[in-house]
């Protein structure tokens, strides 16, 4: 043995791997973190973007608990915007286009600068268990390296084979070998598997692009930074483009079908159904006349720009056929094919809430092994997964979300409960306490938990409370601020919104969707009225209009979340024996003995459970 | 059977003396610790269950070294073999004379020998939970628990006659179209697709709303069916309220006379109108009045007219309208909304020099209906019953098969749906982003839900998948 014993080690280092190897070692764990190359940490495989709708609250979420990829996508951001503006903020995401090569480099760099995190190029073969509990791994050299705790975020690697047309071969990332062997043992461990597949579109070299036929697509004119550690960014953005496929796009891929190893059948895995392959879309929805197509740049140093909307296994002479019939990509010169690539992935029931298995104890797993997809779901189960990995081998309680505090709870808790068939991606529709979930609340929402587990600073810590309170009083200052018609009606008529005949309460004017805190600036000696452009109290002041502005269904969507959390928090105990209360139905037996809900509220979201066997369990737990 | 149940006991007959007295004893014990006691032929492991057996009952008394028995009563037993009894246990009915003493001391003569004591309803949850009792039961034995939180998740458990279910499913499901447009913009914003049309969403709303209306009238009808139309008669005093009353009471079949009302101030009278079940509510007289005895009285007669299923006005013909009469009006129309579909004015005294004309009625307080009678001399009661049918709505009853909710908590459900449903409206109305009108929606779907099963967010993704083309 070569090593000293880790308490953690990670394998893979994805967005899920290093989330998982720097908070592990920030809370004090000693941490290895063992990559099979070390050049593609945080690699950004697919789409050069970070965030989207739903993914950028995960992004937020993440981030103030003491995450790294909101401070990564801030580093490397190359274009920022904040999708469904036009909606209300509960709905509102950031998004931003990164420097893929500059993505990885930062991330390395964090990695690499982190105390107590060791980094080894190789490849796990084999997860080393005793007596139900993990022990360490060994690596393809036969090295062992012993642990405390494992948590393995395997992505596309395991088993991957990529399709391109009629050809198949062995790899988990074009241009990077599959890890082979690694399923085999955990199947051996009594683990279930099944396969998936996801694909990406070819890259095309910008310069034979004609971006004059292309709609173009700025940042916003003020980027929003990810990180709550940064005020604004002070950055140069790149446009993207949009273009669309036509019918004779759709004829000249048609034409490849039969070469195409999804209508071959020659691919078993399930795919994503909101992120289609062009073949898809074209087969399913054939009265579409034209697809949307982006080109998104790879980053500022290249001139490679990412081809969003067409991924693609087609042969590759029909790709490039196909490509060079949409408007401006005529004379499009392709860097790299696409392909789609299948892999395996364990069912995510077979793990606890804390994403650690139900089989084997200290052993956790995060990402894409899990059937997820996407870079923000991998890194938030990533983060949580070697959180809990230093909480258990210290014996603490484990850190898990509930559905109404985050979506990193609401990814969790499906995943561990429902499972998966297809490759999981965030919604906001998932949320069903979607307005309370919102990205410019993560940090009142989550930071005591950062704090709480060492990972947040105390500076950043004590700022937050500082907005907290600065809200709270803000809005009973001005419940009981009232003026009167002379001083407030000039400040109305400049926003179009209808006069006051008697004395009001600033409050209540902040109620009209037109009136915002900043018409009210310099009104009275409040300081949410001034400090105009401190970017402290331009976040207070855009807590405060929305908890005033949406208080109604703020209030209506709590009374929801303590509906279901009156109910829903009755604990089932750990090992409890479904199988001998004989009126549950079998399927809910069957389910509830493979799931081992923990709460009422858990077992009443599987699959198959009805709300009969729920009342028959709550009856038996009240006896 | 769930093995670690053990055997519990008790008294099911009433407390108090009567001929007989029943004690059940049930569990995979039960056998063992009846048999030790009981002396008669065959020996009861042996015995052939549902068959009575006489014997004799003791007490063993364990407390020195020699067994004393001691004789407490003749008894008949009978053996219920599992899972063929009450709770799917092994259960033995031991049915011995009457009185509390002897059915205690054959009690506490079990329970000595190792069974509990059962809770209050712990046989029927022992039922329901070896799955002998169906889910409807299941309901009663959660309330008798006294869990809430089992009642409202009960709330799914099916209890439909008829098709209700089949309909409430129908609805649910184009709640879920109209959440799945109203979200789609939501997650897909970015997509290629065409997003809902804002008019086209709130008539589908609506459209929904009056379903949803019309399955909570059909509570109203089943309760009618059940417990009769509640019929509150209210007019200034001295119009003839208990004139008319007397009047109907003696021309119709009176059921029960005289039934002590809730209230000292309100008498509630039964009968029978053209075959249907009325429950006639004379009120106090409604005036202003610094009466504290009175005032208790007018409070009452409010809670009636807010329970009333039809309200009679009824005014004096004889005289001109009076601000009491008035006043009487928008007072109940202010606790009940919209009184147009089960009131009737009544003018009495119609044998008399008339000074009030119906049309003056119709425009003043904007009812429809207006019949005149003289209470004194029977003149004109035809009109009033045809009316009186008319708008407790008993001709619709007749005329359809639909579904019928029957239990108030299926029409509480429905009640929570339509009030979120108007909410959401109101939503749409102000122009307010699809999160907002979703959680009204997603509310309304929730309770719809509780009515039948429950709802997913999965449904929503499924229905968007299903339906667009999805993924850039």
């Amino acid at each position: 043995m070569i090593d000293q014993k880790y308490d953690v080690i990670v394998v893979g280092g994805g967005h899920a791997g290093v989330e998982a190897a720097l908070v592990a070692a920030r809370m004090g764990a000693e941490t290895m973190l063992v990559t099979m190359n070390i050049f593609t940490l945080g690699q950004m495989s697919c789409n050069p973007a970070i965030g989207g709708l739903a993914k950028g609250q995960l992004v937020k979420e993440l981030d103030v608990m003491g995450g790294e990829m909101g401070l990564l996508t801030d580093l490397a951001g190359i274009q920022f915007r904040m999708l469904n503006r036009s909606k209300g903020p509960a709905v509102w995401s950031p998004r931003a286009q990164c420097d893929r090569a500059l993505y990885t480099q930062c991330a390395r760099q964090a990695c690499e600068r982190q105390e107590r995190l060791d980094i080894r190029q190789g490849t796990v073969k084999r997860i080393e268990t005793q007596a139900g509990k993990v022990c360490g791994v060994r690596t393809e050299s036969g090295n062992l390296i012993e642990s405390k705790s494992v948590v393995l975020t395997a992505g596309t690697f395991l088993n991957g084979i990529i399709h391109v047309g009629e050809v198949q071969y062995a790899s988990g990332r074009a241009g990077e070998f599959a890890a082979e062997g690694l399923t085999e043992c955990l199947l051996a461990l009594g683990f279930e598997f099944g396969r998936l597949k996801t694909g990406t579109p070819p890259r095309v070299d910008g310069t034979t692009i004609d971006f004059s036929k292309m709609e173009i697509q700025p940042g916003d004119d003020i980027p929003t930074p990810f990180s709550f550690r940064h005020n604004r960014l002070d950055v140069e953005q790149l446009p993207c483009y949009l273009t669309y496929t036509n019918p004779q796009t759709h004829a000249t891929l048609e034409a490849g079908f039969s070469r195409s190893p999804m209508f071959a059948d020659r691919i078993q895995g399930i795919g994503p159904r909101y992120c289609p392959s062009i073949e898809d879309k074209i087969h399913r929805f054939s009265e579409r006349e034209r697809h949307q197509v982006f080109l998104e740049p790879e980053g500022r140093s290249t001139t490679e720009y990412y081809v969003n909307g067409f991924s693609t296994s087609l042969p590759e002479e029909i790709q490039l056929e196909g490509i060079r019939t949409v408007a401006g990509l005529e004379n499009a010169k392709v860097t790299r094919f696409g392909y789609a690539v299948e892999y395996d992935y364990f069912f995510p029931t077979q793990l606890h809430a804390s994403l650690e298995t139900k089989l084997i104890r200290d052993l956790f797993f995060a990402g894409q092994i899990n059937g997820t997809t996407g870079y923000e779901e991998a890194a938030s189960q990533g983060f949580m997964a070697g959180v809990n990995a230093v909480l258990s081998i210290r014996g603490q309680t484990p850190f898990v979300l509930g559905r109404s505090e985050a979506y990193i709870g609401v990814l969790i808790d499906d995943l561990v409960t429902k499972g998966t068939i297809e490759p999981y991606r965030m919604f906001t529709s998932r949320a069903e306490h979607r307005l309370v979930l919102r990205q410019d609340n993560a940090d009142l929402r989550l930071m005591d938990y950062g704090h709480k587990y060492g990972v947040v600073s105390e500076v950043d810590y004590k700022r937050m409370l500082e907005k907290r309170h600065h809200i709270e009083a803000s809005i009973l200052a001005l419940q009981g601020l009232k003026f009167g018609p002379e001083k407030i009606n000039p400040v109305l008529q400049q926003v179009e919104s209808s006069p006051i005949k008697e004395k009001e309460a600033l409050y209540t004017l902040l109620k009209r969707p037109e009136v915002k805190l900043v018409h009210l600036a310099k009104l009275a000696d409040l300081d949410i009225l001034n400090n105009g452009d401190d970017p402290f109290w331009q976040q207070v002041r855009e807590q405060v209009d929305i908890e005033i502005k949406y208080e109604g269904f703020i209030k209506r969507q709590m009374e929801q979340i303590e509906r279901v959390q009156r109910f829903g928090s009755k604990q089932i105990p750990r090992g409890f024996d479904f199988g001998k209360i004989k009126a549950l139905s079998s399927e809910a037996k069957e389910k509830l003995g493979q799931i081992q809900p923990s709460t009422i509220g858990q077992a009443s979201r599987i699959s198959g459970v009805s709300p009969a066997d729920v009342s028959v369990l709550l009856v038996y737990l009240a006896r | 059977m769930i093995d670690d149940f053990d055997t519990i006991a008790a008294i099911s007959t009433p407390a108090g003396s009567g001929g007989l007295a029943v004690i059940r004893v049930s569990g995979s014990k039960a056998v063992e610790i009846v048999c030790a006691l009981f002396e008669g032929r065959p020996s009861l492991d042996k015995a052939t269950p549902r068959t009575a057996y006489l014997g004799k009952f003791f007490s063993v008394a364990n407390d020195s070294r020699d067994e004393t028995r001691e004789l407490l009563d003749e008894v008949i037993v009978i053996l219920f073999r599992a899972p063929n009894s009450y709770t799917a246990e092994d259960v033995l009915e031991i049915s011995c004379h009457g009185g509390a003493y002897i059915a205690n001391r054959i009690l506490q003569a079990v329970t000595e020998r190792g069974a509990r004591l059962a809770r209050p309803g712990e046989f029927t949850q022992r039922a329901f939970l070896n799955g002998r009792l169906d889910l409807s039961q299941a309901e009663a034995v959660a309330d008798l628990i006294g869990s809430k939180t089992a009642a409202s998740l009960n709330a799914a458990i099916a209890q439909f006659q008829g098709g209700l279910g089949d309909r409430v499913r129908d609805i649910r499901g184009h709640l879920v179209d109209i959440c799945s447009m109203v979200e789609l913009e939501l997650d897909f914003a970015e997509e290629d697709v065409e997003f809902a049309d804002k008019k086209d969403i709130v008539e589908r709303v609506k459209s929904v709303i009056s379903e949803i209306a019309s399955f909570i009238l059909t509570y109203q009808r089943g309760r009618i069916l059940r417990e009769g139309v509640k019929l509150v008669i209210v007019g200034a005093p001295n119009v003839g309220k208990s004139s008319l009353l007397n009047t109907l009471l003696k021309e119709e079949r009176a059921i029960v006379t005289d039934v002590a009302g809730t209230t000292r101030d309100s008498l509630e009278e039964q009968l029978d109108i053209r075959g249907h079940f009325f429950r006639i509510v004379d009120t106090a007289g409604i005036r202003a009045t610094e009466d504290a005895v009175e005032k208790l009285g007018i409070e009452r007669t409010y809670k009636h007219v807010k329970e009333a299923d039809v309200i009679v006005f009824l005014f004096d013909g004889s005289r001109v309208l009076l601000e009491e009469d008035r006043s009487l009006v928008s007072e109940v129309s202010r606790m009940c909304g919209a009184l147009k579909d089960k009131c009737v004015a009544v003018i009495n005294k119609c044998d008399l020099k008339q000074n009030v004309k119906g049309s003056e009625i119709k425009s003043a307080f904007a009812l429809d209906v207006i019949v005149e009678i003289s209470a004194l001399r029977h003149e004109g009661l035809p009109m009033l019953e045809k009316a009186l049918l008319s708008a407790a709505q008993l001709g619709l009853m007749s005329e359809t098969d639909e579904p019928v909710i029957s239990s108030l908590r299926q029409k509480n459900a429905l009640d929570k749906g339509l009030v979120a449903l108007k909410k959401t409206l109101d939503s749409l109305d102000r122009g307010l982003s699809g999160e907002f009108i979703a959680l009204d929606l997603r509310e309304a779907i929730a309770c719809l839900g509780a009515v039948i099963g429950d709802v997913t967010t999965e449904d929503i993704l499924e229905n968007i998948f299903s339906r667009f083309c999805i993924g850039k």
